[in-house]
């Protein structure tokens, strides 16, 4: 399966980039986590240099079975991913209030961070198997079915988060496969006019607060705009040359909530200030640019439409989370990929850019 | 079968567009960290270091304040108090619910106190139990877990060992007031402080307070301290001797209370102006604002009918009645238009401008001394046709009445001794001279503070030196006691040995022979005195008001000084509503005896203090009944 000449097709310079990342997340995990009472690092760093290590693994068997095998078997995939979500709404743990998660002795799978590469994989699948020419309306039809299962099974968890980030792969591919930017509209408008009504009937309370918060962060500075403050806070001190490492008083004395996970970023700003910030977000930019490059040269539309996909997911977890961490869009259970704690994310990340390099590296295989 | 891959073009567009897009994005996160980490932060880092630094006060003690002999009469106690720290309160409602009953506390009343503090920062405590019993402290500390966020903490309070003694001298402490904080005074001070509200308290604030220490300390998200970056401790406020003479004061205050008078009292030294005791009856017990006065007690002494709070001595204005004769006796002298030889026939009363005038009996054919020692009206109507209002107004202001003594206590107001601008500007009216008749003894509408008339007496006593009273004698702001130096201030009035000879023989004869001080004699110290009445309401008034409640019983007056050659004391006792000065007398007679006492090493006197005061004064030497004494003056 493996050809030894494909080793050479490998594109080593978005590897690098990818494990640089890695690395600023375990180091930026250290200090979050860093407890300087009993000058010991949180059990997370050593959880995710772990999560690190097999995501490498599952890299490598993501890039040594070609996509197309793969894409043959989408619907088996699929069907796999759909038995882990369906376990784990009745079967999963149990954690603040959330069923998210599926034991495994001292481990915890999280089925739903895997759902955005299977939903990749399955969508590009779908699509670069239909006959050319114009789509007809069913062709759509069916491959949000794809997504709205998913969707709603990792909604129940309750994880809205996640689940929305399920949306940009799937518009992301059905554009690429042919979808009319004015048919997007249509369905923006008609989200537009459904959400006072998710609002109402849909919604959690404590969801309701956070976009409450974020409209007016000033409003309840202990309550839920707490976070979107100390968030600006922990950015805005950081100046140009930040604080320095294990020296950010918004992270250290825990005034930033999960810093170690969803807030990562802002640590980094308070820590390593904008100089820092702009290191790493280059890196994202330089990951996401390199990345589609891999959709342009791809063989076929599979290869084009799985790396758009996993791309678009990537970039809005990017975009999302950063922005997040500087207090501008509403708190969300959202992961900065490569740097947030978190195993299966991480994972998952890796997996999807074993995908992406090996689009990449069979660009010229038949 | 794979579908070869085709339609190049338009992928590689949207790709290209993608690509753009998602460039574009980052530069705008890119300008929006530039915005907050360089544009902003200053104002962040501030924000930051707030966030986790925090300087919590350390209350300094005030310094303790000394009678003259080294006596504490004011020092500081440990009182515990029961704070809420809002911060590290999960269920705010829950916990006040909790609190309020445990503690033992009205629950609406801990809302009141933390919405008071609604501005402060979250961290600050919050006083809810000031000066805690132990069994409230017990009670909150058995429930610590229920309750995180209330603390019990442990501040130096004012207090006053001496109970009420002296209250109106040592004044009361109570945190700064808003407005207070705007004035110039106190503008270094922050809310919460605890100044001096009143007397020596509030004159030397300055030096009875200390430096607050602060704690520099580092916390936690949920304000647990972390670390302690550096504590500076607090530093004492400077001590005060003051004048006061605990046992004089005593004295004082014990004879009050024996005769069942409210009044004041000013005790002087003439020779250095040193207050060596100041009642003012009722008092207040300064203790009870230490730890912050509750609603209840203050509304209470602010509406009681006896004004409590008020400092008699130096803020109650009164006619001065007979002792007014004095001032009279000096300014005939002094402008010559009698010699002490002068004589008046008196047929209990005269003829003045056409009116008659009262006097409270018929004494013959009296000269100035006798004049003085009986009392005689009409020999001080006579003064009053011969001398000009303009002229009685010098020297009684001469000799400090109607002005201000410049005590060192705040609030102190004047008197008046009316004049012919006075009246043109006030009433309107020119003077006529009629009424320099009834201002001759001390009607019409002179009135007096009773420290003026002390410092009337000590200038008298000491032969012209019009001294100012002081309470401070020494202070020590950490490096040593400093002596205040008495007298800089004092005033000389040029009276003539003549006239000094005339005024204090009359004084003393008033006192030692048939007049009507004799309550005040003391056997070998050549008391010098003089009564007074100091009417409430006139003749007329009395009987339209006869069914009110209100007290119209006039008040008594004994001023005095001894001994008569090189006196050491010298002083006013005003005794409200005693009807007779002399009644005020026996009061003056026991501070005079413990100050001689005192003095010579004898055992101090003691007055068998009644529960309920005989019909006969036990002091009395002279049993004396009240039948002469009718009339305008003694």
């Amino acid at each position: 399966m493996f050809e030894r000449r494909l080793f050479a097709y490998i594109d080593w310079m978005l590897v690098t980039a990818i494990g640089v990342l890695s690395v600023i997340g375990l180091v930026m995990i250290f200090s979050a986590t860093y407890d300087p009472t009993t000058a010991q690092v949180g059990g997370q760093f050593y959880r995710q240099l772990g999560a690190l290590l097999i995501g490498l693994v599952a890299l490598g068997v993501c890039l040594a079975i070609d996509y197309r095998v793969l894409a043959e078997q989408s619907l088996l995939i699929y069907g796999g991913l759909m038995a882990l979500l369906a376990y784990t709404l009745f079967f999963g743990l149990e954690q603040g209030g959330a069923q998210r998660w599926i034991g495994l002795g001292p481990f915890s799978l999280q089925p739903s961070e895997f759902a955005r590469i299977v939903i990749a994989i399955v969508l590009a699948s779908f699509f670069a198997q239909g006959r050319r020419g114009p789509r007809r309306f069913n062709d759509w039809l069916f491959g949000a079915a794809f997504v709205v299962l998913p969707f709603a099974l990792i909604v129940r968890e309750p994880d809205l988060g996640t689940a929305i980030t399920l949306l940009p792969v799937c518009f992301a591919i059905m554009v690429f496969a042919g979808l009319r930017l004015r048919v997007l509209a249509v369905v923006a408008l008609l989200a537009l006019l459904v959400a006072p009504v998710v609002w109402a009937y849909g919604m959690e309370d404590y969801q309701k607060t956070r976009i409450a918060s974020f409209l007016d962060p000033e409003q309840d500075p202990r309550g839920a705009g707490y976070q979107q403050i100390q968030a600006r806070i922990t950015v805005g001190s950081g100046g140009l040359t930040g604080r320095g490492f294990l020296q950010g008083t918004q992270s250290q004395y825990n005034f930033l909530p999960v810093a170690h996970n969803d807030f990562i970023f802002s640590v980094l700003a308070e820590e390593q200030g904008f100089l820092g910030v702009l290191f790493t977000l280059g890196l994202y930019l330089f990951v996401i640019l390199r990345s589609l490059d891999a959709a342009r040269v791809a063989k076929d539309r599979t290869g084009t439409y799985l790396v758009v996909g996993i791309m678009a997911g990537f970039a809005f977890q990017v975009i999302y989370n950063v922005t997040m961490s500087a207090g501008l869009a509403p708190v969300k259970g959202l992961t900065l990929p490569l740097l947030s704690y978190g195993g299966s994310s991480m994972i998952a990340t890796l997996m999807g850019f074993g995908l992406i390099l090996n689009v990449r590296m069979r660009r010229f295989t038949n | 079968m794979r579908i070869p891959f085709r339609n190049t073009r338009s992928i590689g567009h949207l790709l290209a567009a993608f690509q753009v897009s998602i460039t574009l994005v980052f530069a705008v996160l890119l300008v929006s960290f530039w915005h907050f980490q360089i544009g902003q932060h200053a104002r962040f880092l501030e924000m930051a270091e707030n966030n986790h630094q925090r300087s919590l006060a350390l209350r300094a003690p005030r310094g303790v304040v000394f009678d003259r002999d080294g006596r504490v009469l004011v020092e500081n106690r440990h009182s515990l108090n029961i704070s809420l720290v809002r911060e590290q309160v999960d269920d705010f409602g829950q916990t006040v619910t909790l609190l309020a009953a445990v503690a033992g506390v009205d629950e609406q009343a801990v809302h009141d106190v933390v919405e008071r503090h609604h501005g402060d920062p979250v961290y600050r405590p919050i006083v809810i139990v000031q000066d805690a019993s132990l069994a409230q402290v017990a009670a909150v500390a058995a429930r610590k877990l229920e309750l995180p966020g209330v603390v019990v903490e442990q501040i130096p309070t004012r207090y006053y060992p001496t109970d009420r003694l002296a209250a109106h001298s040592f004044g009361y402490v109570g945190e700064v007031t808003d407005t207070q904080l705007s004035s110039a005074r106190f503008s270094e001070l922050s809310s919460g402080d605890i100044v001096g509200q009143s007397g020596v308290e509030y004159t030397y604030n300055g030096l009875l307070m200390g430096v607050d220490g602060t704690r520099h300390v580092v916390v936690n998200s949920v304000g647990r301290e972390v670390e302690t970056l550096g504590e500076v401790p607090p530093a004492e406020g400077g001590a005060l001797q003051l004048t006061i003479d605990y046992d004089l004061q005593r004295a004082a205050e014990e004879a009050f209370r024996l005769a069942d008078f409210e009044g004041a009292a000013v005790i002087l030294d003439p020779n250095s102006g040193d207050v060596l005791s100041l009642v003012s009856l009722p008092a207040y017990d300064p203790n009870a604002f230490a730890t912050g006065i509750d609603r209840e007690t203050w509304v209470g002494l602010n509406t009681n009918e006896l004004k409590p709070l008020q400092n008699r001595a130096l803020q109650g204005r009164y006619a001065p009645g007979s002792t007014f004769k004095i001032a009279m006796a000096v300014a005939a002298l002094e402008e010559g238009v009698i010699e002490p030889d002068f004589k008046v026939a008196c047929r209990g009363g005269g003829t003045f401008y056409g009116r008659f005038f009262r006097c409270h009996t018929t004494h013959g054919t009296v000269a100035l001394d006798e004049a003085l020692e009986k009392s005689c009206n009409t020999y001080f109507y006579t003064l009053g046709e011969k001398l000009d209002v303009e002229q009685i107004h010098k020297w009684s202001t001469a000799l400090g009445l109607g002005s201000l003594s410049g005590i060192d206590l705040p609030h102190e107001v004047q008197g008046l001794i009316p004049s012919r601008a006075w009246k043109q500007e006030v009433v309107g009216e020119r003077w006529y001279p009629g009424e320099t008749i009834s201002v001759a003894i001390g009607q019409g509408q002179v009135s007096v503070t009773p420290i003026s008339l002390a410092v009337m007496m000590a200038t008298i006593a000491n032969g012209g030196n019009r001294v100012v009273p002081r309470l401070l004698k020494a202070y020590d702001n950490g490096s040593g006691w400093q002596p205040v130096l008495p007298g800089a201030t004092a005033t000389l009035v040029r009276l003539s040995p003549v006239t000094l000879n005339a005024v204090r023989r009359g004084l003393w004869l008033a006192v030692n022979r048939e007049g009507t001080g004799r309550r005040g004699r003391l056997v070998g110290h050549d008391v010098m005195g003089k009564t007074g009445t100091a009417q409430v309401i006139s003749l007329v008034g009395r009987e339209a008001a006869s069914e009110s409640d209100q007290d119209l019983r006039d008040h008594g007056w004994f001023v005095f000084a001894a001994p008569r050659d090189n006196p050491q004391i010298a002083g006013v006792v005003f005794a409200e509503h005693s009807e007779h000065g002399y009644l005020a007398a026996p009061i003056a007679r026991h501070v005079m005896d413990t100050f001689f006492a005192k003095r010579d090493g004898r055992p101090l006197p003691t007055l068998p203090i009644p529960s309920r005061v005989p019909d006969v004064s036990p002091l009395a030497p002279v049993v004396m009944l009240p039948a002469t004494a009718i009339g305008g003056g003694e």
